[in-house]
Parts: structure tokens; C-alpha cells; sequence
């Protein structure tokens, strides 16, 4: 029983274990230099990480509450990936930041909390891992102390994730009132489609599109990324939406299947208006991060059309495009990232030029934004071809065509960057950057997911099995 | 042999030069890549005809079906038949030219050689494929490299042309996006959806899904190959575009889309494809003769070749409008002759601009006296353009209209003569610029200094003209390499419209 407990357990006993690392590490005697303490934090990330790949079992714990498969591990395993690329590519930041230990322990506290929001089997466990999923984020969103801008992101993003909570729980509750149940398995042989039921079920899906910024329901996103650090946005935009994702299509597809004609149309009008929405703020964004930010509200638009697929191929098309997605998303804030530690500059003006100092920098941000716009043979080509075949099994071509259309307007600002990096003059273009090994690492993992992913056939294939 | 070759070959060569920095290493790996890869074509083409003598009558040779994304039945599915055979050969002929052609390129030549490179294997991965998923995504491939082509090396209004350029290109790539997958999901093999076209075109589509997804799928190839109203991407992409870039846009890149349409449109849609004919008819005399008109007006060389493309390749789209046998054999005839004339004009017209600095046409004048080489390739390529007999647009213009006339219907008739008529209106600009810019007293005395073509220019122009004349002389070597090809296309049309 008890190595029961260890063993399915082990992603999130592993994470808990590091917090407690990091907490006797800074409260400690020792002054630890801010570059060894981040190589040890690094090499503790890639441990946990391999620590993922073995000793698997399938079962549940908790009566019930806590489940794990080999589908969960494999979502865990991306997610593990994701903060080790992050936390990689923030070193030149951190290292100039006096509360690292602090950084990394409320980072690993949101992680803990989407393992167990992951791994939820139960309603109320689900909201719990939520919570602890946000919190720790509203702190890490200020985490540039003397910025004012990083104090606004806070708090913006502190009030607007306590709005979506209380919508989440008040959905929970009328939910809870009319199944008479908090287990996933009996809510949903309890659904009959009620009018009680899908007003408890907009409630809960509002909640959900509110996490992760899908139109009408974006509004906080652009401000928080825009003030948060770099790191923290790649974390908000990649990690956190992500592990959302995951839990929504295996909400959607598993609880609420009952109710599947209802939220197909939901899904249908949320995906449209937020490719187009996105899209066309994106056009005229001239902050990098911000521009990214709006990107990333398009691509979930993309995402939410894989999940109306309510099909096998709609689950694997969904988890294949986040694992592009988060490659891709990563190698394009890596270079961001850089850009804005080491030369201060967050424009798409200043990258104007870019190419004639940062050759191999400029070739990562293009293969990366080219995978966003979903253009071959990254990766991004066939996350999208798979999103959008997925949703078209459905035979609403109406909502394909808008969607093909909408990759054609997300094409047009992706090309403006680079544009502004090859073709653009400018007089003083950001200098040479030294980027490290730190953040190339980071950056050589983005690019060999890009290209690996997409023309090997092996991890949609994988994903495909496991959701089968 | 394997056909996968001839997309791994330029890959390989295009990651091959990564290491080196010189533009003369660079160059000189690019050159020996794609000789070799010249050889390869040529021989598929001795392999192909082998087979083909030997009495293999199967749809395509050379098949090899690897399995990619298993779950969704999607292969790596290669195969060719005469008409991919013609369009391989094409596109070695214009790759190698190009290459040739710039040859001088000093500003960032690395990376100029490694996007053309790239862009050459995502024509030969589009003319071999037989999977609908490997076409679209060798079809997308090619975009991005053209866009980079134009916007850092490319002249004028750049940036503009290669937005604009890449922007319609991936709209018509959507437009195609829809069609596929509309095709795939109306075709049940054994209980499975298939992007395989061979067995696709075995299964029945319904007529009503054909005409719902053919217009998707032919203009979006049609937009590629500048069908009316979409074509306003070619004048600005071919005039911005640096030589080479020019040379494969017009000559390769617009017959994605015609190979496209003919392809997958009409060879799987047949009956949409009958139901649509009179609409695709209108659409291509209108680009026919209004390419040849807006010709007339323009002053600036390479804008007189890109419209006079949208009146070339509007013969394209009517040959494969009228679908008989004949008019779809000229069809693909005149893809394959305008490909090497297009690219040859559009090599003079860099290589004059190269020295003059200047394509306007009222400021050039007398070039034979100084540069009878280059005066002599313009010359050629545009009597060829004007359909000269003896040249390869002269043979593809009159299949094209033989088999037009072929329908007995008076809306078809009159169609095929105003296409007919364009031919005058193409003289008239194609004689007057030749009249200005080559012949006539040298008004500048600058031009007096201007030296001939160099080895490398000689050779890419010897090389297409080699090519011209192949087709014009002895035009049955590639209507017997067609034939079989179409026959297959036509079966599926014959059977509807008797």
C-alpha cells in the first residue's frame, strides 16, 4: 500500500521534495553563489525530469480523489520538460536577482499544484490543485520587485483569477446540487441536461476558458504578460495553459460527454471569436511579449477546434499541438528572454536589424515563430494540420475555412518579425548577444522538439496510443 | 529507384554548405549539388522510359509507401508518372540555371543558395507525391523560402511584394487545406479515410461533395498559378524578386498550382470538374486576355514578363478547362514550356539589368551591338513566348488549342479564338520591347563599355534553350512521355460526359 503510495504518486512527491531542497537551502547558513545555486537547481530539474521516464503504475489513491495513468505521467513528463527549458533559459535573469530559492519554490509550488490538478479525479480536488496552481503565480508575476508594471500584472492577475474561481466554484456548487456528487465518474452518469446542469456547466467552462484566455474571457492576459518577468509569461503562456488544456479535454471528453452536442456549439463561437479576436490584436502589438501574448489567445482558438473533434483523434491532436506548441513557444521567448535581460530591449522595432549581429539567434526565433504559424517542416505544421483535421471529422467545414483563413492573418504578423529582423535597415541594431550555455541549451532543445516532433511520426503516434 | 532521393539530395546539399563561409565554397557545393541532381533527373527520365518500353502500363512507377502518422492513415507515398516526370525534369532545367545565373551573388550567399536549395526540394517533394498530406506539406514548404528570397535580396518595393507574395500563397494554401480535407473525409477505404490519392481515385467520390469542395481545391492551386482574380501576387512578387528567385517563381512555382489543379482537382473531382468547365473556361480567357493587355502598358521589363505569365499560364487553366485529351496534354505542355522560357526571359532580364542597373524599357536601346549573346537569349525568349514554330511555346499553345476545338459546343469555340487572338496582342509587346531594347542606335553612351555574358551566364542560358528547342523541335518525345498520364485523367472525364 505504501509503495503504492510512492510510486503513483511520484511526480508530485519528487516536485515536494525539491521545495523542501530550496527551502533548507536558503534557510541555511551558507551563501551560495546565485550561478552554482542555479546549476544545482538546473541539474535537480533534469533529474526530476528523468525521474518521470520510470517505475510507472496505473491506479488511484485517496478513495478515489487522486488518479494516475500512463497518459497523466506522459502530460507531467511535458510539463517537467517545460519549466527545466524555462528555467534554463532565465539564468542570465536569476542570476542578477537577489531570491532565487524563493523564484524557483513558488514556481514548483504552481507546478505541484497542475500535477494534482492533472491528476484530480474529483471535483473538489480539482479546484484545491487549482488554487495552488494560481496563487504562487499572482507572487511570481511581481517578482521584478522595483518595477511598477510587475506590481499591476500582480494584482491584475491576482483579481482576475480570484473572479474566475468564484465562477469555477459556484459551477462547482450548482453542479455538486444537482448530481449530488463531487466524484468525476458519478457526476457524469448523472447528467441529463438539465437547465440547473448547463447553467453549472457554463459557469465551469467560463472558469476554464478564463485560465486559459480564450475570448470573451482574455482581457487580463495581454496586461499580465506584458509586466510580468519574461520567464514568468513563458511559464503563464506555455506551462500553466497547458496543463489547463489537459485537464479540459479530459473533462470535456470523459465527465461531460453527456453533454457533448451543448458544448460542441459553446466551443464552436468561443473558437472562432477567439482566433479572430486574437488575431487581429496581435496585428498591432508593437511589445514583443505582448505580441506573443495575443499570439498565444489565436493559438488556443486553434486548440479549442481540436477538442470540438470529441473524437481520439481530437484528444491526441490536442496534447500533440501542446507539445509543439510548447517547443515553439519556448524557443521564441527564449530569444525574447535574452533579448530583454542582456540588451533591455522588448520592441519589435528593436529587432530591426537583428540579423546582422545575431545570426544563428534570428534563424531560432524564425524557426520557432514559423512553428507557431504552423509552416512546414516545423513542427507547428502539423500540430495545426492534425488540430484542424480533427475538427473537421465533425463535417462543419464552415468552422475549418475560418480557421484556414485566420492561419493566413496569424502568418501576416509572424513574417512582420521577421521582416524586422532580415529585411528591415536600422542604424544600431541590438549588438552581439552572448547568450551562454545555459539559455543555449535551452534553445537547442526548442529547435530539435521543433524539427523532431513533426517529421517523425513517433510522438504523435505515442500520444495516439495512450489516448486510444 | 528511390524517389525520395530527389528531395533528400538538395536537403542535404543545403545543410552541406552551413559549415562553410566563402561565397565561392559555397557556390561551387550549391553548383555540384545540383549537377548531380540534373544527372538524377535525367536518369528518372531513361529509367522511366525503360519501364515504359518494357510495357509497364502502371499508374505511377517507382512507387514507395512508408508509413508516417499511422492513426490518421497518412504516408509518405511517392510515385511518378510522365506528367510528374516532365515537371521534375522542368525543375531541374530551372534550378540549375538559376543557380548559374547567380553565380555573382556576394551579399549573404549562404544563405541565399541554402533558400533556393530548400525551396527546389519542396518542388520535387510536391511533383513526386501521391499522398494528398506529403502535396500540401511540400506545396507550404516552398512559400516561406520565396518570401525570404524577395525580402532580403529581392529590389523595389520588397518587403511589400514578398508580404504580399507570401500572404496569397498561404490563403490559397488554406483554400487547398479545405479541399483536402473535405476529399478526406468523403473516402471510405476498407472503413479508414485516406489521403492516398491512387485509392481515391478509385473510390467514388459523390457529385454533390465534388462540388462543394472543388472550388476550394482549384483555386486554391489556381491562386499559385494565377488564376483571375487571384494573380495579383505575380506581377509585384516576379518584378521585386531577385533573378533566380524570379526564374523559379515564374517557371516552377506557378505550375505547383497548375499541376495542382490538373492533379488533384480535376483528376479526383471529375465531375465537379465537367460541372465547373464553363466557369474555369471564363476565368482563364479572362486572365489570357487580360495578362496579354496589361502587358501592353508596362515600361518595366520584368513586369512585362510576370503579366505576360498570367497570360501564359492562363492557356494552363484552359487546357485544363476544356478537359479533353488533347487540350490536358497542352496543358501540361505548356506548363513545361513556359517554365523554361520564362525562366530564360527573366535570366536575360537580369543579366541586362545587371549591367545597366536600369529595366525600363524606354531607356534601353541597341543592346545587340554590345551584348549579342544576351540580345540573342532575349530574342529567343520572346519569340518563344509569342509562340514562334520551332520554339516549345509554339508546340504547347497549338495542343493547347487543338484540343480546345476539340469540343464541338459553340461556347468552347469561341472561347478557344479569343484565346486565339491573345497571340497578336503578345507580338505586339513582345516585338515592341524587343524592338527597343535590342535593336536600334545605342542612346547611351555608357552602354558602349557594357561587356557580354560571362561563362556562367552562357551556360544556365544554353542549358534552357537546350530545353526550348528540344520541345519545339521534336515535340513527340513529351507528348509520348504525357500520353499515358492523361489517359488515365481522361478516363475518369469520359466516363462522366458520355
Amino acid at each position: 500500500m505504501l509503495a503504492d503510495f510512492f510510486i503513483l504518486m511520484k511526480a508530485e512527491l519528487v516536485i515536494t521534495l525539491l521545495i523542501f531542497t530550496l527551502l533548507f537551502l536558503k534557510i541555511g547558513n551558507k551563501e551560495w553563489r546565485n550561478e552554482s545555486l542555479l546549476n544545482i537547481i538546473n541539474l535537480l530539474l533534469f533529474i526530476n525530469l528523468l525521474s518521470g521516464f520510470f517505475i510507472a503504475k496505473e491506479g488511484t489513491l485517496f478513495g478515489d480523489m487522486f488518479r494516475t495513468n500512463e497518459l497523466l505521467r506522459f502530460e507531467k513528463n511535458m510539463l517537467n520538460l517545460g519549466i527545466l527549458i524555462i528555467s534554463l533559459q532565465s539564468y542570465h535573469w536569476l542570476k542578477q536577482h537577489k531570491h532565487v530559492p524563493e523564484f524557483y519554490m513558488l514556481l514548483l509550488s504552481t507546478l505541484l499544484g497542475m500535477f494534482f490538478m492533472i491528476s484530480a479525479n474529483n471535483i473538489l480536488m480539482f479546484y484545491l490543485a487549482l488554487e495552488l496552481s494560481t496563487i504562487p503565480l499572482a507572487a511570481l508575476c511581481n517578482f521584478d520587485l522595483h518595477k511598477k508594471i510587475a506590481s499591476e500584472a500582480a494584482f491584475k492577475m491576482s483579481i482576475s483569477s480570484a473572479f474566475s474561481s468564484g465562477l469555477l466554484l459556484f459551477g462547482i456548487s450548482l453542479l455538486y446540487g444537482t448530481t449530488g456528487s463531487l466524484n468525476f465518474a458519478e457526476i457524469s452518469s448523472q447528467l441529463n441536461g438539465s437547465p440547473l446542469q448547463l447553467f453549472s456547466f457554463i459557469l465551469l467552462l467560463s472558469g476554464f476558458t478564463f485560465k486559459i484566455s480564450a475570448v470573451p474571457f482574455h482581457l487580463w492576459t495581454a496586461d499580465v504578460y506584458e509586466g510580468s518577468p519574461v520567464a514568468v509569461t513563458s511559464y503563464l503562456s506555455v506551462i500553466s495553459k497547458a496543463a489547463i488544456l489537459f485537464v479540459l479535454v479530459s473533462v470535456l471528453y470523459n465527465v461531460f460527454q453527456p453533454l457533448g452536442s451543448n458544448w460542441y456549439n459553446m466551443l464552436f463561437v468561443l473558437s472562432v471569436l477567439t482566433m479572430i479576436i486574437g488575431n487581429l490584436f496581435a496585428l498591432r502589438q508593437q511589445n514583443m511579449k505582448r505580441f506573443l501574448a495575443f499570439s498565444s489567445i489565436a493559438q488556443v482558438g486553434f486548440i479549442l477546434i481540436g477538442i470540438t473533434g470529441q473524437s481520439a483523434e481530437g484528444s491526441a491532436s490536442v496534447i500533440y499541438f501542446v507539445l509543439v506548441y510548447l517547443f515553439s513557444n519556448l524557443g521564441a521567448f527564449g530569444v525574447v528572454a535574452l533579448v530583454s535581460s542582456l540588451a533591455g530591449k522588448e520592441n519589435i522595432d528593436d529587432y530591426k536589424g537583428f540579423y546582422t549581429h545575431n545570426k544563428l539567434l534570428s534563424w531560432v526565433l524564425a524557426i520557432s515563430l514559423f512553428s507557431l504559424a504552423g509552416i512546414p517542416p516545423t513542427a507547428g505544421f502539423f500540430g495545426k494540420f492534425f488540430l484542424l483535421l480533427a475538427g473537421a471529422a465533425k463535417g462543419n467545414y464552415i468552422l475549418i475555412t475560418i480557421a484556414a483563413l485566420n492561419m493566413v492573418i496569424s502568418l501576416y504578423y509572424y513574417l512582420r518579425i521577421i521582416k524586422a529582423m532580415f529585411m528591415d535597415e536600422n542604424k544600431n541594431p541590438v549588438e552581439k548577444i552572448n547568450a551562454g550555455l545555459q539559455p543555449k541549451l535551452a534553445l537547442a532543445i526548442c529547435m530539435i522538439g521543433i524539427i523532431v516532433t513533426g517529421l517523425i511520426s513517433g510522438a504523435y503516434n505515442y500520444i495516439y496510443s495512450l489516448v486510444k | 529507384m528511390n524517389l525520395s532521393l530527389l528531395v533528400i539530395l538538395p536537403i542535404l546539399n543545403a545543410l552541406l554548405l552551413l559549415p562553410f563561409k566563402e561565397a565561392k565554397q559555397v557556390r561551387l557545393i550549391t553548383l555540384a549539388g545540383a549537377v548531380v541532381q540534373f544527372i538524377l533527373c535525367f536518369f528518372l527520365l531513361y529509367l522511366f522510359w525503360q519501364e515504359k518500353t518494357t510495357g509497364n502500363t502502371s499508374l505511377m512507377l517507382f512507387e514507395n509507401n512508408y508509413k508516417w502518422y499511422a492513426p490518421l492513415n497518412i504516408n509518405f507515398h511517392t510515385g511518378v508518372d510522365g506528367i510528374s516526370v516532365s515537371m521534375i525534369l522542368l525543375t531541374a532545367f530551372v534550378v540549375l540555371a538559376g543557380i548559374l545565373v547567380s553565380w555573382k551573388q556576394e551579399k549573404l550567399s549562404k544563405e541565399f543558395f541554402f533558400l533556393l536549395l530548400f525551396l527546389s526540394a519542396g518542388a520535387y517533394g510536391f511533383f513526386i507525391s501521391i499522398d494528398l498530406f506529403t502535396l500540401f506539406f511540400f506545396l507550404e514548404l516552398a512559400v516561406i523560402p520565396k518570401f525570404l528570397l524577395i525580402g532580403i535580396w529581392g529590389s523595389g518595393k520588397k518587403e511589400y511584394s514578398a508580404m504580399k507574395l507570401a500572404l496569397m500563397l498561404m490563403g490559397g494554401s488554406a483554400l487547398v487545406f479545405v479541399g483536402l480535407a473535405g476529399i478526406y473525409f468523403n473516402t471510405n477505404i476498407n472503413g479508414a479515410h485516406s489521403f492516398d490519392m491512387l485509392q481515391i481515385a478509385q473510390s467514388n467520390i459523390s457529385e454533390d461533395i465534388q462540388k462543394l469542395f472543388f472550388p476550394f481545391a482549384f483555386i486554391g492551386f489556381g491562386i499559385f498559378t494565377a488564376l483571375f482574380p487571384f494573380h495579383t501576387w505575380v506581377p509585384d512578387g516576379h518584378s521585386s524578386a531577385p533573378t533566380a528567385a524570379s526564374m523559379f517563381l515564374a517557371g516552377i512555382s506557378m505550375k505547383l498550382g497548375g499541376y495542382g489543379c490538373l492533379r488533384v482537382a480535376t483528376w479526383l473531382m471529375p465531375d465537379a470538374a465537367h460541372h465547373y468547365s464553363t466557369i474555369i473556361i471564363i476565368l482563364a480567357c479572362i486572365a489570357i486576355l487580360y495578362g496579354a493587355f496589361a502587358t501592353m502598358m508596362q515600361t518595366d521589363l520584368k513586369y512585362i514578363n510576370a503579366y505576360s505569365s498570367i497570360s501564359h499560364c492562363g492557356f494552363v487553366l484552359l487546357g485544363i478547362g476544356m478537359l479533353t485529351q488533347t487540350a490536358i496534354t497542352g496543358a501540361v505542355m505548356q506548363m513545361v514550356s513556359h517554365g523554361l522560357m520564362t525562366a530564360l526571359f527573366f535570366a536575360a532580364i537580369g543579366m541586362i539589368y545587371d549591367r545597366t542597373h536600369t529595366r525600363q524599357v524606354a531607356q534601353l536601346s541597341g543592346l545587340l551591338k554590345v551584348m549579342p549573346f544576351i540580345s540573342a537569349v532575349f530574342v529567343i525568349a520572346g519569340l518563344c513566348s509569342l509562340g514562334l514554330p520551332g520554339l516549345s511555346g509554339f508546340v504547347a499553345e497549338m495542343t493547347v488549342f487543338m484540343g480546345s476545338w476539340q469540343n464541338a459546343d459553340s461556347f468552347y469555340r469561341i472561347a478557344t479564338i479569343i484565346a486565339c487572338a491573345s497571340i497578336v496582342v503578345t507580338a505586339v509587346y513582345i516585338l515592341r520591347a524587343t524592338g527597343q531594347v535590342i535593336m536600334g542606335p545605342i542612346t547611351n553612351n555608357d552602354y558602349k563599355s557594357l561587356k557580354d555574358a560571362a561563362w556562367n551566364e552562357k551556360l544556365a542560358a544554353v542549358i534552357l534553350i537546350t530545353g526550348i528547342v528540344a520541345i519545339g523541335v521534336a515535340p513527340f518525345w513529351l507528348n509520348d512521355l504525357l500520353r499515358p498520364a492523361t489517359d488515365i485523367i481522361m478516363q475518369k472525364i469520359s466516363a462522366i460526359t458520355k
